[in-house]
């Protein structure tokens, strides 16, 4: 229903840009002045375009969407989706969509987006050729998908990687044709490119530079490519992602001033040449530029919603900083990226050990910095953007701008100036946020919700928390890593109170030292705690796990578990291999070999769990703890016993350290391995603790990491004998339970840990705070007090009722189901209706 | 209207401070209770983020005063009273369903 009294707005398109300018009206017309009616032509609310490749590893359309029907509901607009508008009369001021609703309006916005531009290669109309844009595209991807082998995507700028890693996830061989010289021609230069080049092949993507795609060819079908170069590539379906085309038909229609090469022309206030219709995203056309990212579409939305509130504001033009994590390999760009000329001078740093290549550009007489590139670490981006856009000048030594701060302890940050922006999707400066939490915004939710900073692409979030803990601190607060807010103190603080005062239980804890009745966070650090050190059995406390340490198995994407028995250093008898394998087959699991020379059984039900582990404690397997933040495997090579190169009994010792550790609840899992020689084939550099054999006894490394992070681990003591290196493992590994921040491994600890390794090697070898022998008897407590918690639970016949889908029926969970998958089972998705 | 109260459970079939899953027909309903069964909530038990009927098996806990229950599989968190999804996603809010507890038993109104 049309209210007459208000003014009628109606927008054309509902995309990212369409819907914030919908958000940001709603937000300053306090007074209930307009009245929204909003069409789109794709049949769902706005939805995060940015983000479209996430619909490929299982992010939903739910998760994309902006905000859901309702929400323009309750805030009184009129969505239309499914209705593209196809006559507007500019005379009378109205428009007729093509279900034949016609509506007046005072201001018109048009924010139609663009359509990706399709070169006009022979062939490009033949079956298997795509572009990427909507969600539609997407489902048509992906079915086409299931019968190709092999994709080409067409164009190597930002989306035609984002459109390369949805192949990757659609497990097909992919390839990147672009006809520059080099990926990303807009945003990086061919050193940038090199690398990203690299790094995006090592993931098994082939990268084709300066191809100009002659033809497709193909019966019916795609089948090859072929390049002016008269190479040829065969491929069973092509993407294209080669730029956009800004969406002007309807303002061409109607006699708009568009540009030569397209877009709706607007001024500073985004008028267009009609001054009740304006033009918003990547449709409109600003001093000959077409912003084809979200964060200027935001600005605009936002001129428009403020002019038409009687608010001052202006569009000037926005660069095109971005950063964005392409196939896992950060990448960023900001300012001018491309600034040459004497008055310019740049700083490199080019480290092909690890790919990372950053390049910041100064002008020589002002000092300010102008623009860079960063490639396989962009975690300086938050900095150096803001720096760019203030304009302030760089510091003496221009180099330290491209290393991590962290690595200079007690430099003082500089301090940014108020007008620095923080958040480029939303366009808040740093001094909106400062004001926001003057105002009473003390937290980085409170702060995202007064100021919307951080809502977006999530990336200032560091930079806001640098911001929120200076300003608390100026206000003369202490910066706090509370554990949660049902606790005032660290997860560090809570384990020295535990440890000192010998409190049992979580409620105890919880009642002299917290608020409420706990929550999801603080339960399972301290039930981690109380079993560091009493070392009880964990179901006496199931209340406070974490539903994997509930149930003593690792929890699956479809509610069933995964069992792991403990393979002691990877040796394994063959009757208990024999025994796996026949438990697996009686109870229908999927088996696979893990990292950690054990193997998986997945896709037990609740109520099996029980029954499974007693046939496993029948051939002397105990619980491997792949459930638990504990020791998770010590891997072994098979040393002097049989390899020739060997020194020392790796197996044997790796069993034996193994053994001491297991069950050892700490902050975070606890991955060791053993070498038997400096071949290192058990990987233990990449460990939280590894051993490497030598002719003389052995050589200790801390604090390695794989995963996310790969960090190589630290020597910290040679050629040690057996004793020693149990000795040091025993007190670091309680120092680090004593010391490390919740969920946090020991590589991040030792990163954050002051003083670095040095210190570590005087707490633990020197004793310098006289502490070793309090954490050598807290290891020997836990060594004498183990107990396999899986023997404990099958001999304990009250514990056998928790293992049941429902306490009111035997009956089993039905809604989870298997579907066939290489002569095994795998998950059937209930969403999807087809296996996750 | 009594007759609409089934008895589900008896109050010693349940984990003090935590949850337990409970079969109606076919819905799947999560039972909770907060300071050693005293208080009581009851809302399905399928995570609406991936439909897994899970929700039982998530830590219970207090924020702001508001009872919720985080969801096992990804930490999505529920207000107890309201089915709410407390990080704002709308769509994702789950349903309730009153609980009482008499003479030892339990029972829902489904």
């Amino acid at each position: 229903m049309i209210n007459q009294t208000k003014k009628q707005i109606i927008v054309l398109g509902n995309g990212m840009v369409g819907y914030k300018f919908c958000e940001k009206l709603v937000a300053k017309d306090t007074k209930g002045q307009y009245h929204i009616t909003v069409f789109g032509e794709e049949p769902r609310p706005a939805y995060d375009r940015v983000q479209l490749s996430a619909y490929f590893s299982g992010k939903t359309v739910e998760d994309l969407t902006m905000a859901p029907f309702e929400w323009y509901e309750e805030n009184g607009i009129d969505l239309y989706v499914n209705e593209k508008v196809y006559e507007v009369n500019r005379e009378e001021k109205y428009v007729v969509s093509e279900k034949g609703r016609k509506l007046y309006y005072d201001a018109l916005i048009m924010a139609t987006g663009s359509i990706p531009f399709i070169p006009p290669i022979p062939g490009v109309d033949k079956k298997g050729v795509f572009p990427y844009r909507t969600i539609e595209d997407l489902n048509d991807i992906m079915a086409y998908a299931q019968s190709a082998n092999t994709g080409v995507v067409i164009g190597g700028g930002l989306l035609g990687l984002e459109a390369a890693k949805a192949l990757v996830d659609l497990k097909v061989k992919t390839h990147v044709v672009e006809f520059a010289p080099r990926l990303m021609p807009r945003q990086i230069d061919q050193t940038g490119s090199d690398f990203l080049k690299r790094k995006i092949e090592d993931l098994g993507v082939s990268v084709h530079l300066s191809k100009n795609t002659q033809s497709i060819d193909g019966d019916g079908a795609v089948q090859a490519m072929r390049f002016a170069d008269e190479t040829v590539l065969e491929t069973d379906m092509i993407v294209v992602s080669a730029g956009i085309k800004p969406r002007d038909d309807v303002a061409r229609a109607i006699k708009l001033e568009v540009g030569e090469r397209g877009g709706i022309v607007i001024d500073s206030q985004c008028r267009t040449s009609d001054s009740d219709i304006y033009a918003i995203g990547e449709c409109a056309l600003y001093n000959k530029m077409i912003y084809g990212l979200v964060a200027p579409g935001y600005q605009m939305a936002e001129v428009v919603a403020s002019s038409l509130v009687g608010e001052e504001k202006e569009f000037v033009g926005a660069d095109m900083s971005t950063k964005l994590k392409l196939m896992g390999v950060d990448v960023g760009s900001f300012g001018n990226p491309f600034a040459e000329g004497d008055h310019i001078d740049a700083v490199i740093m080019n480290n092909s050990i690890n790919g990372v290549y950053k390049k910041i550009l100064i002008d020589r007489e002002s000092k300010k910095l102008v623009g860079g590139i960063l490639i396989g670490d962009a975690s300086q981006y938050g900095q150096l953007l803001p720096l760019c856009q203030a304009g302030t000048p760089v510091p003496e030594i221009p180099e330290t701008l491209l290393l991590d701060r962290k690595l200079f302890a007690g430099a003082e940050d500089a301090e940014l100036p108020d007008s620095a922006g923080v958040c480029s999707c939303e366009n808040i400066t740093k001094g909106e946020i400062v004001e926001a939490y003057k105002a009473g915004a003390k937290t980085i939710p409170d702060l995202k919700k007064c100021t919307k900073a951080g809502t977006g692409c999530g990336g200032c979030v560091p930079l806001m928390t640098d911001i929120l803990n200076q300003e608390i601190k100026k206000a003369g607060g202490e910066v706090k890593q509370t554990l949660c807010s049902c606790f005032n103190r660290s997860r560090i603080e809570l384990a020295e109170i535990i440890r000192t005062e010998k409190i049992r239980n979580y409620w105890e804890v919880l009642g002299r030292y917290g608020t409420g009745r706990g929550c999801e966070i603080c339960k399972p650090a301290v039930a981690s705690i109380l079993a560091s050190y009493q070392n009880e059995y964990i179901l006496q406390h199931q209340n406070i796990q974490d539903t994997n340490d509930q149930f003593l198995a690792n929890i699956q994407k479809n509610g069933s578990y995964s069992v792991v028995p403990r393979v002691p250093g990877g040796e394994i008898k063959p009757e208990q291999l024999i025994a796996i394998g026949e438990i697996a087959k009686e109870f229908d699991l999927y088996t696979k070999i893990t990292g950690g020379q054990r193997i998986d059984m997945f896709g037990a039900k609740v109520e099996q769990l029980p029954a499974i582990w007693k046939k496993l404690r029948d051939v002397g397997l105990e619980s491997g703890h792949a459930y638990a933040k504990a020791l998770r495997t010590v891997k072994s090579c098979v040393g002097s016993t049989w390899c020739r190169f060997g020194v020392q009994d790796s197996v044997g010792l790796a069993i034996r350290i193994e053994n001491r550790y297991k069950g050892l609840r700490a902050p975070h899992k606890i991955k060791s391995a053993v070498s038997g020689c400096s071949r290192e084939c058990a990987e233990a550099q990449s460990k939280d603790f590894g051993v490497i054999a030598t002719d003389k006894g052995y050589n200790l490394y801390i604090c390695g990491n794989g995963g996310m992070k790969p960090q190589h681990a630290k020597l910290f003591a040679e050629d040690l004998d057996e004793e020693a290196l149990i000795k040091y493992i025993d007190r670091f590994l309680m120092f680090y339970v004593r010391t490390a921040d919740k969920l946090m491994r020991t590589a991040t600890w030792l990163n954050k840990f002051e003083g670095g390794i040095k210190r570590l090697k005087e707490i633990i070898i020197e004793d310098a705070l006289g502490i070793c022998q309090e954490l050598e008897e807290e290891m020997a407590y836990h060594v004498a007090t183990y107990e396999c918690e899986w023997s404990k639970t099958l001999n304990d016949p009250r514990m056998m009722n928790k293992f049941k889908p429902f306490i009111n029926t035997v009956e089993t969970d039905e809604t989870i189901k298997f579907v066939p998958e290489r002569g095994q089972k795998k998950p059937l998705d209930p969403i999807a209706g087809v296996s996750a | 209207m009594m007759s609409t109260w089934t008895k589900v459970a008896n109050v010693d079939d349940v984990l003090e401070n935590g949850g337990s899953c409970i079969k109606v027909g076919n819905e799947h309903i999560a039972i909770f209770n907060f300071d050693n069964k005293t208080v009581w909530y009851a809302i399905e038990n399928t995570c609406p983020h991936k439909k897994q009927s899970v929700l039982s098996r998530g830590l219970i806990g207090e924020d702001g005063g508001e009872p919720k229950v985080a969801c096992p599989l990804h930490k999505n968190a529920f207000s107890l009273k309201t089915g709410k999804h407390l990080g704002g996603n709308e769509e994702w809010t789950v349903k309730t369903y009153p609980i009482k507890v008499e003479n030892n038993e339990i029972y829902l109104n489904v």
